[in-house]
């Protein structure tokens, strides 16, 4: 099941479309998703098993070593892992360390979202300077949420491989690359 | 204090709610406020359910205007996002019950259209492993 941050189905459609895909592929315009399940950048997987439980929680992916420069993430590992668990129910984590792996949400990582949430609204009603305002308070709350951040800038007209996420991206790398380390022991 | 429609946000959901607004405080008649978000306010405090907060302490939280919505976010431990000169607001999900929902391993449900306009909720595929992806154009 893929969920595309994006503000309006067209931004994704090039991709879902020569994907041409079987699986259900939603539009999170308003980051619901992103929200219920704390998530902070793109690519973000969960494993969820028969009964709606969480075995795995929300980890960096990737299906392909397309960004593996870039990234310095190796598809390999995670697609086995998958294959392991679709095929012969290999379970990766106990329930105490998917808890321990679990990153959780911060008041202001919350109030971020808030903010965030009133700007797009905002934005569809034409308040474009009031959103404005919003997105750059949500930003200020959670310098290093992509999806608060980055997410906001097709909204706001920025480009979001340009020169505003050069500074971003330049500030994450500063403090560490916080949040982008793939869950360890993958056993 | 002037009467305005608010925009209230609750979570993503959008509701026009009748307030009261005077410098940087919005205020709520408390029907409305029950109408809008099911929480009374009860002798023994705000009311929603089974679960009771307790208001004692807070002088300020009701007056003739109504209830302050700073302070019944404050209470709940909701964040709340204002624009008071758009006539809007968002009071978003508080961090601890998240946590809660995070930290019980059940997957939250929820309910998208998908790239064609047609609804899924997560709950829908009970019975089936999901990886969910979360991806984006950016």
């Amino acid at each position: 099941m893929t969920v595309a941050l994006d503000q309006c189905v067209d931004d994704p459609r090039p991709y879902i479309e020569a994907a041409a895909p079987t699986h259900p592929s939603l539009i999170d315009s308003e980051h619901v998703v992103a929200d219920l399940y704390d998530m902070v950048n793109v690519p973000t997987v969960v494993w969820i098993d028969e009964r709606g439980r969480i075995v795995r929680p929300n980890d960096v992916a990737f299906g392909s070593d397309q960004f593996r420069d870039l990234t310095g993430i190796d598809s390999a590992p995670h697609l086995a892992a998958l294959r392991a668990w679709v095929k012969e129910n290999k379970i990766p984590f106990t329930p105490a360390e998917a808890r321990q792996r679990q990153m959780l949400p911060t008041p202001e990582v919350q109030l971020a979202r808030a903010e965030f949430t009133l700007a797009w609204h905002l934005h569809q009603a034409g308040k474009v300077d009031a959103a404005e305002r919003h997105f750059v308070r949500a930003g200020e709350l959670a310098p290093f949420d992509f999806t608060i951040r980055r997410g906001s800038m097709p909204i706001r007209g920025l480009d979001p491989m340009g020169a505003p996420f050069a500074e971003m991206y330049g500030e994450w790398i500063q403090a560490g690359r916080p949040y982008y380390v793939p869950l360890k022991a993958e056993s | 204090m002037a009467n305005v429609n608010l925009l209230l946000l609750d979570e993503t959901r959008a509701l026009t709610v009748p307030a009261s607004i005077g410098g940087a405080q919005v205020r709520i008649a408390p029907a409305a406020l029950q109408d809008a978000l099911g929480w009374e306010l009860k002798p023994q405090g705000l009311c929603k359910d089974d679960l009771c907060v307790p208001a004692h302490g807070r002088n300020d939280l009701v007056t003739g205007d109504g209830i302050d919505l700073a302070g019944f976010a404050e209470l709940l431990r909701r964040p709340l996002a204002i624009d008071v000169d758009e006539r809007a607001a968002c009071l978003g999900a508080c961090a601890a019950d998240r946590a809660a929902q995070m930290a019980s391993l059940n997957a939250p449900d929820f309910t998208l259209l998908d790239w064609q306009g047609q609804p899924h909720s997560l709950s829908d595929y009970r019975g089936k492993k999901v990886l969910l992806v979360a991806y984006a154009s950016w």
